[in-house]
């Protein structure tokens, strides 16, 4: 898949995991990051940068070329007519 | 928390409170299980039983509002049937299959710190 894709996800969160497995299931190419797991300055930039592209600050958010398209919570049918699957 | 609590054990306890009160366990425990694991292992780490679906600011005080069951589960039971993390759902909920829990973020975002 061209796309890159990035998932803001939570360790805790069984639907940033039901998302993850759904994304691997459909190849997708993507970056993983589990912002709970994150301390320090690393924790802090990575906030401010999900904050552009989901105010609410929530999770899972899925940035999609480079903030294209963003997915917040899991949506199947946003996900599969963003990356066409 | 005496006993090591376990999902199982935690399960058992929050039902005969929570039920009676109108709350109810999701009965995908595809979802419910680990939801219950997650609670285990924030207060693990936390020392409290953070929301599983939420960014934790790591303080008690400042997370006040997102320990389970949090402030948002009335607001969002009432409006979805089923709170934040898919947790805890109305009766009515329970009685139809769904496809995944997605319900807007409740919570103020000023609320998550840094």
């Amino acid at each position: 898949m061209a796309n890159d894709c990035t998932l803001y996800a939570l360790s805790t969160c069984i639907h940033c995991r039901r998302m993850k497995v759904f994304l691997e299931d459909n190849e997708v190419d993507f970056d993983n990051i589990f912002v709970d797991k994150l301390r320090g300055d690393e924790r802090k930039d990575i906030i401010d940068k999900i904050r552009n592209y989901n105010p609410k600050l929530s999770f899972p958010t899925l940035v999609v070329n480079g903030g294209q398209c963003i997915i917040v919570g899991f949506h199947k049918d946003q996900i599969e007519e963003a990356l066409d699957l | 928390m005496s006993a090591k609590l376990t999902a199982e054990s935690l399960y058992e306890m929050l039902k005969k409170i929570q039920e009676p009160r109108g709350f109810f366990f999701n009965k995908d425990m595809e979802i419910t299980m680990p939801l219950l694991e997650s609670l285990l292992i924030n207060k693990e780490e936390y020392g409290y039983m953070a929301c599983p679906c939420r960014l934790p600011n790591g303080e008690f005080e400042k997370d006040r509002d997102i320990v389970c069951p949090c402030e948002y589960r009335d607001p969002d039971m009432e409006e979805f049937g089923v709170c934040y993390c898919g947790l805890y759902v109305t009766a009515e909920y329970n009685q139809e299959d769904h496809d995944e829990v997605a319900i807007p973020e409740r919570r103020p975002p000023e609320k998550i710190l840094g």
